[in-house]
């Protein structure tokens, strides 16, 4: 959704890029080029290669701008058109990702067992002692929040591609469930099951650094950084 | 319900994906459970979070060239 806002709409963008307006051609490419390189990397293995996909892309969309029916939005369309790009350049370079069914690792529980109480004990399948979730506190500090974010761009390059790919599109881009589901050939239950799974691995990482992060801020103060 | 499974249907609550009787199931215990009531309410901060990040720019040679492609193109 970021940058969403600053675009004209659909018909005058189209209309633009088929005039050849270079104005309008530099505004896509800067508001939607990051997004796509984000998720040309779930599909190849280096930043290299995915800024070729990127570019691979940007070439397909001039040459079929004047075919572009408006089915479905522009962005979606470009966005197909990377995927499509990605994948078979990921084969290429033996890294495919095939959707169509869960792999193993992506089944059993999203959180650690041992949080729990073990079955036979009182209130079994509860948190145990010391084990909820303790409050936290995102920092309002902008250089504070700038550390959260880059504590959530590692958590993301560190998922296996597929839960990579499921959340960038949903809770980075912003696309909502139908569109993922087709851009990716995916059914809604396994996208959930994807999409559960990455953002369950992005909190537990976020309360890692939370946990540890209080601690440094009080730091920061006594050291009179602030 | 127990915390166990509370804590792997949130993305399906949120999705609105939860069958009727399994929602219901699923408030009582968010009402009676304040780890659980966190654990959702980090769900959707991290969801929060997640969505403000600034996304990686392709490099300048990269984006250079694609200017000089697109101008190429539109000489034809
Ligand atoms: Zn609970």
């Amino acid at each position: 959704m970021a940058g969403a806002r600053d675009l004209p709409p659909d018909e005058v963008l189209v209309q633009r890029l088929r005039d050849g307006d270079e104005e309008t051609f530099v505004l896509v490419l800067d508001t939607w080029s990051g997004g796509m390189l984000r998720l040309a990397m779930s599909f190849v293995s280096t930043k290299a290669s995915a800024e070729e996909v990127v570019q691979d892309t940007w070439l397909a969309v001039f040459k079929g701008i004047s075919d572009f029916e408006g089915r479905s939005s522009l962005k979606t369309w470009v966005y197909r058109i990377l995927v499509n790009t990605a994948k078979a350049r990921g084969t290429k370079e033996s890294r495919t990702v095939p959707f169509a069914s869960l792999v193993p690792e992506e089944e059993g529980p999203t959180v650690d067992a041992e949080r729990f109480r073990p079955p036979g004990e009182q209130h079994a399948g509860h948190w145990a002692v010391d084990q909820e979730p303790r409050d936290w506190h995102i920092p309002e500090d902008h250089v504070l929040r700038g550390e959260v974010r880059e504590v959530i761009a590692q958590a993301l390059d560190e998922l296996p591609p597929r839960l990579r790919t499921v959340i960038t599109l949903r809770d980075v881009a912003g696309y909502g469930s139908e569109e993922v589901c087709s851009l990716l050939e995916i059914s809604p239950g396994n996208q959930r099951v994807l999409l559960h799974r990455a953002r369950a691995s992005l909190r537990r990482k976020l309360e890692d650094y939370l946990s540890g992060a209080q601690d440094v801020a009080v730091g920061g103060d006594e050291r009179g950084l602030r | 319900m127990d915390c166990v499974d509370f804590v792997e249907l949130v993305t399906d609550f949120l999705e609105g994906a939860l069958p009727d009787a399994d929602e219901l199931r699923f408030i009582e215990h968010l009402a009676e459970c304040s780890g659980c009531e966190r654990y959702l309410d980090q769900f959707r901060q991290t969801i929060a979070a997640t969505g403000e990040l600034t996304p990686d720019r392709i490099s300048p040679d990269a984006r250079q060239q694609l200017l000089t492609a697109f101008r190429d193109w539109r000489q034809q």
